[in-house]
Order: C-alpha cells, then structure tokens, then sequence
C-alpha cells in the first residue's frame, strides 16, 4: 500500500486576547493576539515561568482558557475538548505509553480514530521508516535510548496526520550534540509535511534556528512575534534585545545632547536617520557589532578582562566608564546569568565583543576597537521601548 | 578492622561525624554482631512455634496426638487428619472461593476506577469525595451490623452469597481507591494527556493506558481484598443464613470449635483453610515485586 505521510491542509491557529489566570491567581498569561499562518512553524520562548506551555496547552485544549477565543483553521475550538482539536502533541518527557510497543504507541491515535487496522500499520510503518524506527517497532519504550523514544514521540504525532503539531521542549532531555542533529532533522520534517507546528523552547538559539517566526514571551505578555531577524536586529523593547542573541546584548546608561550619544567618555553621533530628544537613554551594541578600527567609525580602546577562546572566534569582556544598566527587563531576560554581575568589583558596564581568533588579545593590554554606529539600540530608561 | 582505623575526616560531607564511633565499634563489634543474631533468632523461633505446632500435629497419625506429645516430630507421616476433615471443609471452601474471587476481583477493579478519577481525571469536588471514601477504612464493622442486615434483608440479598459478595466489595473500596490512587498518582499526568490529545476519552484512557500500567497495584489490592474477604467471620456469620452457603471460617469455628474435636484435625482443617491466601500471596506476591514499571514511565 502506497502512503502519503504529508498532511493535505494545513490550519492556522488564532488566538485572541487569551488569558489564564490558574485556581490560586497565578496570572500565568494575559491578553495574547497571536496568528499563525497555516504551515507556519510558530516558536514561543521566553524565560521559564512565562506562561510559554501553558499558551501551548491552551491551543490543545488540555488548559480552559478565562478568557479569549481560540481558532484552529476557521473552527472556534474554544470550548472543545482535546479529542476534538485534531492537534497532536510532542511532550517534554514524551509521554510514551509505557505497555505498548512502539507500533502500538504510533498507532494509538489512529485507532482511537478508528482508522482500519491495515492502513493503521501501513502509516506506522511509513512513518517509522521516516525517523529511523523500523527495526524498534516490536520494542517497549523502556527499552530505548532517549533519542529513539524522541523519534518515537515524534512518530506517533506524524502518524496522526493532525492540523496542527505542538511541541513542548521535545529536545531539552537530550544532550548537546543529539539536540543539534534532532533541531536540524525537525526543521526538515516540517519543510516536509508542511504541518502548522507550535513549538515551546526557553532555549532562544533553538528558537533563532527553528522558527519562521518566533514569539518572545514575558510573564505572560506577548513581547515581539517576528521573524529571528526582525527579533535580532530590530527588537521592540529591552526585554526582547536581551533575551535574544548570545552573547547578549551589550547596554549601557547613555545621554543624547544635541545629536551626539555620550557614555565613558565616548561620544558618538546619532546615526543618520534617526532623531532622539536629548535626556538619558539605554544604549545597546551586540557584541558583533563592535569591530576593528574601521573608516569613520567611532574609536573605543577597550582592556580586556575576560577572554573566551571558542576556537574559531573569541569573546573579549572589557569594561566601559559608564553605569551598568541594570533593569527588571535585563535581569529577566538573562535571569540565571545575572548572578554574575555580583561578583563586579564595580559598577559598571561591561562589553562582550566578538573577535576573529587571529586577532591577536591580551589580558589587561589596551586594545583599540570602534563602534559600528548603524548597529547601535536606544531604549527609553523608563519604559524599556525601543527609540 | 578497616573501621578501626576511620579517623572523623572521612565522614561524608553533610553528615555529623560520631565521635569515637570507630574505636567503639573494633571492640564490641563481634559480640554485638552476635548478640543481634541470636535475638533474631529468638524471636523467629518463638513466632514460627505455633506454625510448627501445626504442622506437625496435623500429620501425625490421630493415635499419637496429645499435650504432652505437642513438640515431638510425628513418627510416621500420616494424612488420615486432612482425610477426616475434608468433607467437613470441602463446601466451605468452595463457598469462600466463590465469594473472595469476584469480592477481590471487582473491588479491586472499582476501586482502579476511583483511584484513576481521582487522580489523574480530576472533577470539581475530587479533594472532597476522596475523604469521604477514605472515611469507610474507619468505620468498625460492629457499628454497621444491624444497618447493613436490613438493607440486605430489604433488597433480598440476605442468607446467600451475592449479598456477602456485595458487602466485601464496598467494604473494601476505600482501601483498594488509597491504592490505586496513589498508585496513578505516581504516573505522569502528561500521558495521560498524551492519550487525551490522541483522541481517548476518560473510559479509553482507563482501559488501554492506566489498566496496562497497573498490575502492580492489583497483585497488592487483590492479595489484601482476597485475605480479608476470606479470613473474614463477621459478615458471613451474620448474612448466610443457610449452612449450604457458609464460608470455610463458619466451617472451621464448627470444627475446631466444638469440646470433644481432636487437635490434629483441628489443625489439619485450620492448615487447608489458610493455604488459599498463602497461595494467592506466593502467586501475586511475585509479581508487584518484580516492579512491572521500572524505567518505563520516566523519560
Ligand atoms: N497548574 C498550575 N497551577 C497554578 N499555577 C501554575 C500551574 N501551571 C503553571 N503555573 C504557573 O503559571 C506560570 C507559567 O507557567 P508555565 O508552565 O506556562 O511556564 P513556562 O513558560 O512553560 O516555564 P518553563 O520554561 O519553566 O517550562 C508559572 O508562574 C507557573 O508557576
Ligand atoms: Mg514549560
């Protein structure tokens, strides 16, 4: 028997103005807008805690949303229940059903669907020979590794054949190396089948390279949905700026006077076309984009402090004569990482640069670097909007 | 001794080093050692004593029974005892395998039904239901007699095996819904979800993923419900009206109970009443230790 493992019609998602608020008053999302296109691959990510598999859940169907709408293709699923979505979904701890064999776990959605026996088996097998399973399908889940019961997991979703696919961390119990392989392997499903899929991640590398578009998430409050590079080099606010790319941004406190930006000593003109109203301002540069001494860019003598071999480039830490910007929004956004700042002898502003590795860096010996101006970020202290 | 020469640096991290511990425990060990044993030792004989009195008194030939002769070895093995009490047993014990096996049977499986529900398919109200089945391990059989009577007088269900049936399954529900709640609780809510988003509803999910799992908490429900439903006199005293439909423990208090009954058969019928529980425990047993779950469920 022939069989098509790519799905014929793709669903959109639509969520409008959702909240949650959980028994108890945890408010663990507010007033989410989000669309997602039909076959888009869709990555929510945020620091843990902000409501990312609670959204998720909501589209299955296995959270009540208090309040908004939930649409799935031109369907209110709202006050469906999960078995009525047509959703399938990736658990974290992939949630393999311990009895049955691998064959028995893919074709359980089906057969609760009532789908024949034979095409039951024809799609398992299909699917199975697709992710590497065929010669585990009479195995218990006990009996795999971590990657095989991932692909397993990931199986008996693609079996479905559902609208949509959602995935909670499905890669975070795998290590480095497998991960990086898996992340590639689901990039090329998806182009694939096609599938609407809704991936959950607090891993912003894994959302950078798996997302169309990639939807930044703070205590419950949708920050920025948008392309990686859209999140990358045009970020809404303080929060998305620095919880996206890694290293993290570089921020200082700043002052505009006169169309010139001043901190430790430096002063740099606004680049063209863009206006900023004099006062204090937060200053963002990610580590690309300070360079080598270049044509007219504003020169900056950096003293190394820190130097990071990474084999093929080189993160250099050195500090700025200016205050260390130091906000709710940064600290969320970096929240473990935060505990370094601590250690500070003092209290200011630290730049991470990304070098070539044949440039040659010393510790404590004075390095001359420049400012792309065209790569600068200026946020509103008090709000954290972008300028 | 290796212990001996421990000195306080060596204690783990986190644990309070004994002062002197080392020292002490090179000297006095061995006798410790031996005085632990022989108190072990003291007491596995003084518990077994009984079951030897049984077992051996029932094989000995009736002729060579007596007080003075209780701890002797019998001096030819003789089954004439279980012959004579056989037929005396044989309908009691048949009454009480009809009556444990689907009593153990069914309340284990309502009570696998509760404890799913309230575990891991949650309704409004399940923290308060739960208590409320609990309160039924608390209420003393005595208390419930004269109530229980006429309600199955009323629904006709006194004098023959169906009603005691029905009595031992409610009785037991509270402990066999502790069990089996605990028991899928300990299951990861997310495959349950699993199910939920395949498509299973509630009776689905129950019957072809949490049943799978569960026969750990069935071979601990079933041994419990069938020991007690079996040992038990009360009830079955009070709801068989009829000798045809006494239970062995009705049978066996007629036996052993009577003035003139010799000890060996006594013993003989109390040791083939007791050998079904035994058996259902070495059967069962076996299986909930063996740990059916191990590994399947994490990650
Ligand atoms: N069942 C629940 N009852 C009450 N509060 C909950 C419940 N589930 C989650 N929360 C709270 O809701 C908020 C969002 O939780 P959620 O699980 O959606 O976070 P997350 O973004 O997925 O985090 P993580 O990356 O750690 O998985 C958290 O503050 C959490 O404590
Ligand atoms: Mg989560």
């Amino acid at each position: 028997m022939n069989v098509d493992i790519t799905n014929a019609e793709a669903a959109g998602i639509t969520l409008d103005g959702v909240d949650k608020v959980y028994r108890g008053g945890v408010k663990a999302v507010s007033g989410v807008d989000l669309t997602i296109d039909p076959g888009e691959f869709m990555v929510l990510v945020g620091p843990s805690g902000c409501g990312k598999s609670t959204l998720l859940r909501m589209i299955a169907g296995l959270e009540e949303v208090t309040a908004g709408r939930v649409h799935i293709g031109d369907t209110d699923v709202t006050n469906k229940l999960p078995q009525q979505r047509d959703v399938a979904m990736v658990f974290q701890s992939y949630a393999l059903y311990p009895r049955m064999s691998v064959r028995r776990n893919m074709e359980f959605g089906l057969r609760m669907r009532g789908t024949k026996a034979a095409e039951r088996k024809a799609r398992a097998a299909e699917v199975a020979e697709t992710l590497g399973l065929a010669h585990l399908l009479e195995r218990r889940p006990a009996a795999l590794s971590g990657g095989q019961r991932q692909r397993v997991a990931m199986g008996r979703a693609i079996v479905r054949r559902p609208k949509v696919f959602l995935m909670d961390e499905p890669l975070s119990n795998l290590d480095a190396k497998l991960r990086v392989s898996m992340r590639a392997e689901l990039s090329r499903l998806h182009q694939r089948l096609g599938v609407t899929t809704v991936y959950v991640t607090h891993d912003q590398i894994e959302a950078m390279t798996l997302g169309q578009r990639v939807a930044v998430l703070r205590d419950g409050v949708l920050q920025q949905c948008d392309t990686p590079a859209n999140l990358f080099h045009k970020p809404v606010n303080l929060f998305v700026a620095a919880f996206i790319g890694s290293p993290g941004m570089n921020f200082v406190s700043a002052r505009v006077e006169g169309g010139r930006v001043g901190f430790g000593g430096l002063s740099i003109p606004v680049p063209e076309g863009r206006t900023l109203a004099d006062g204090e301002v937060i200053l963002g540069v990610r580590p690309t984009g300070i360079t080598l001494p270049g044509e007219g860019r504003p020169a900056l003598t950096a003293v190394p402090e820190v130097i990071e071999d990474l084999g093929d480039e080189r993160h250099v830490v050195f500090p700025v004569a200016a205050p260390r910007v130091d906000t709710d929004a940064t600290r969320a956004a970096v929240d473990a990482e935060s505990a370094d700042d601590v250690l500070l002898p003092d209290d200011h502003a630290r730049f991470t640069v990304k070098l070539p590795i044949d440039v040659p860096v010393t510790l404590g010996e004075p390095l001359e670097l420049a400012i792309n101006p065209a790569r600068l970020h200026f946020f509103d202290p008090a709000t954290g909007a972008a300028l | 001794m290796s212990a001996a020469t421990l000195d306080d640096t060596t204690v783990p991290k986190g644990q309070t080093p004994r002062k002197g511990h080392g020292r002490i425990r090179s000297r006095w060990a061995p006798y410790v050692t031996v005085l632990k044993y022989a108190l072990l030792l003291f007491f596995l004989v003084f518990f077994l004593m009984p079951v030897y009195a049984l077992v051996v008194t029932s094989l000995k030939d009736p002729a060579e029974v007596g007080v003075d002769t209780v701890w002797n070895l019998p001096s030819t093995l003789s089954f004439d005892s279980f012959a004579t009490v056989w037929p005396k047993l044989q309908d009691g014990l048949v009454n009480s395998l009809m009556l444990a096996i689907p009593a153990s049977l069914i309340s284990s499986l309502l009570g696998a039904a509760n404890g799913f529900v309230l575990s891991k398919w949650r309704f409004p109200g399940a923290d308060f239901v739960f208590p409320l089945i609990l309160f039924g391990m608390f209420i003393p059989y005595q208390s419930v007699l004269i109530p229980m009577t006429e309600t199955m007088s009323f629904l006709g269900l006194k004098g023959g095996l169906d009603g005691l049936i029905l009595v031992h399954i409610i009785y037991g529900l509270p402990l066999t819904t502790l069990i089996f709640r605990s028991y899928f609780a300990g299951i990861s809510d997310e495959i349950v979800e699993a199910a939920e988003v395949d498509g299973a509803g509630m009776l689905r999910t129950f019957f072809h993923v949490a049943l799978p799992v569960a026969p750990p908490a069935f071979a601990v429900a079933i041994i419990w419900q069938f020991t007690s439903a079996w040992n038990d006199f009360l009830f079955g005293a009070v709801l068989t009206t009829n000798r045809a439909y006494w239970p062995v423990t009705i049978a066996l208090n007629n036996i052993a109970g009577g003035q003139a009954v010799p000890f060996n058969e006594a013993m003989a019928s109390a040791l083939i009443a007791c050998l079904p529980t035994l058996l259902v425990y070495i059967l069962l047993g076996r299986f909930f230790m063996r740990g059916l779950m191990a590994g399947a469920l994490k990650g």
